[in-house]
């Protein structure tokens, strides 16, 4: 069963095509993550699923509804949530305040437990409610991202570098958590620079060069590949 | 004694206008910490209020109402009613359709927008300026044996006395309210709310009703103070208004409301030691200043984003 498919999607940032046609299958409950160079148009695939831009041609199809020509705030309210680069926490409001837009069209009694769900996942950002986010740490901050993408009750969540500029510590939990996103059955579609963890916990796995697919299979095949080995793997 | 006296009639003088300039800022600092752009249509929103109320109270009036705190809440409500509709429709024609254009142009439409608002008040009202009733008369006068008397009129109360209510009220929302909130994350990284399902245009469309509501209260406020409204009258307090916005530090709200104290304390100072000339050259002057050795304005913060 599909959750996301993408299907012969070009993007342009004016008149430069920065995708060429691509197809991307995310099935639900599983881990997707897609590598590639910097450049490749990774984040351009992520945010063209997030219509900001909107794709020039293609379809987009999210739980078999089209969202191709949907404005951003309707797709993100229809079971989807987005860890973005460079994680754009609220830095002048406090957590707490960042949890809560995160969860801002959903009901107060819905904040409250997907409030005490994300506290229960990382108790640091419990110990911080009121600090206000911009003074947090960068682990810390990425933990508030996440925890702002949970407040919508996602049914998929879109990671976008999360293991960026933190401590080797940080990314294992962070790691962690998104292993624990599946097990609550969350989909997850993961862009990583750090394409040796991201394949190891995928369930399958795309390499995108310069704006196209070049491969894609399973995590584990694609961490035996050796072009992937090669070029993404350090040799 | 006589010369504290003085001083201290400056003083209110200045906190009473300043006051009323950190009202109309609001609307400046709100709209550019969300959207980034200087509203110029503002000081017309601004005296379309003033009229608003006073064709409110002539009407009441000759309806025969005689109760005077009656009069001035309906005529209050209606100028923020009709300034509010105002601004919301302002955005709506004039500036969310070139949104996301090169900064000059929203720019263009809202002097535009701004031209068109005070000729179409000249064609519906008239040039000429129009009295508006002295509805609140009398005051304090205080006295040293000296022959100077230093008053502080009703009319200076209410003023202080509407500001600060509104103000608290705009502070607590700001902090307190699910859109109060919204405004802030939006004014942040407005991609980023609408990332997380927010309607941002729904929030921009509120930031302009609350900037013209307030506007609209400073209309009537200084309507009554000064005691006449013209086509005009939106144009300078305007000019004050945004130069106020500024030397606080545009986008910021507490900025603002002291940019405008400052503003009007400055102006006044101006006018009772040296001269009323040189009133707005030491206002713009001070602009100037704050500009050269603090860009940011007094409380507004540099750019600094955690990587």
């Amino acid at each position: 069963m599909s959750m996301l498919v993408l299907e012969d999607v070009h993007t342009h940032y004016g008149k430069i095509e920065a995708l060429h046609g691509v197809s991307v299958e995310v099935n639900k409950g599983e881990i997707v993550s897609l590598i590639g160079a910097n450049g490749a148009g990774k984040t351009t695939l992520l945010m063209t699923v997030c219509g900001m831009p909107q794709a020039s041609s293609g379809r987009i199809i999210l739980e078999g509804r089209d969202i191709t020509n949907e404005p951003t705030a309707q797709i993100m309210r229809s079971g989807l949530a987005i860890v973005p680069e460079g994680r754009r926490i609220f830095s002048g409001l406090t957590v707490e305040e960042n949890l809560h837009m995160g969860g801002f069209f959903t009901s107060k009694s819905e904040i409250r437990k997907n409030q005490a769900h994300v506290y229960e996942l990382f108790p640091r950002l419990k110990e911080r409610e009121h600090q206000r986010a911009g003074t947090m740490s960068g682990g810390e901050q990425q933990m508030l991202a996440i925890g702002r993408a949970l407040m919508s009750n996602p049914h998929m969540i879109i990671l976008d570098e999360p293991s960026l500029g933190l401590a080797p510590l940080i990314i294992k939990q962070i790691f962690e958590i998104i292993g624990h996103l599946r097990d609550e059955g969350i989909t997850v579609f993961l862009v990583e620079q750090n394409a040796h963890q991201a394949l190891h916990l995928a369930d399958r796995g795309y390499v995108l060069e310069t704006g196209k697919i070049r491969l894609h299979d399973t995590g584990k095949n694609l961490l035996e590949n050796p072009d992937v080995q090669n070029a993404y793997l350090g040799g | 004694m006589q010369d504290l006296l003085y001083f201290s009639q400056q003083l209110i003088n200045g906190l009473t206008i300043g006051s009323a300039y950190a009202l109309i800022a609001i609307g400046y600092t709100m709209v550019y910490g969300i959207i980034g752009m200087i509203n110029f249509a503002h000081g017309e929103i601004y005296m379309i209020g003033a009229y608003t109320a006073l064709i409110a109270i002539t009407g009441l009036t000759a309806l025969g109402l005689a109760w005077l705190p009656l009069i001035l809440i309906v005529a209050l409500l209606c100028a923020m009613l009709v300034s509010s509709s105002m601004g919301w429709a302002v955005e709506r024609v004039a500036y969310r359709p070139v949104r996301g254009r090169h900064r000059l142009i929203p720019l263009i439409s809202a002097i535009g927008m701004s031209i068109f608002l005070q000729n179409y008040v000249h064609l519906a009202q008239g040039s000429r300026n129009i009295g508006f009733p002295a509805l609140i008369e009398g005051g304090f006068n205080f006295s040293a044996d000296g022959a100077f008397e230093m008053s502080l009129s009703y009319m200076q109360i209410t003023i202080f006395i509407t500001t600060l209510i509104c103000m608290t009220a705009l502070s607590l929302f700001i902090s307190r309210s699910r859109t109060g909130r919204a405004c802030r994350a939006v004014s942040q990284d407005i991609g980023m709310a609408s990332l997380l399902g927010i309607d941002t245009n729904r929030i921009i469309s509120a930031t302009f009703i609350i900037g013209a509501a307030l506007a609209a209260v400073a209309g009537l406020l200084l309507g009554m103070y000064y005691g006449s409204v013209d086509p005009l009258f939106g144009f300078i307090a305007g000019l004050k208004a945004f130069t106020a916005a500024v030397l606080g530090g545009i986008g910021s709200i507490p900025g603002a409301m002291l940019g405008g104290l400052i503003l009007g304390v400055s102006e006044s100072m101006t006018s009772g030691y040296l001269s009323g000339e040189y009133k707005d050259v030491v206002s713009f002057g001070l602009l100037i200043l704050i500009l050269l050795f603090k860009p940011t304005g007094l409380l507004g913060k540099p750019e600094v984003e955690k990587i």
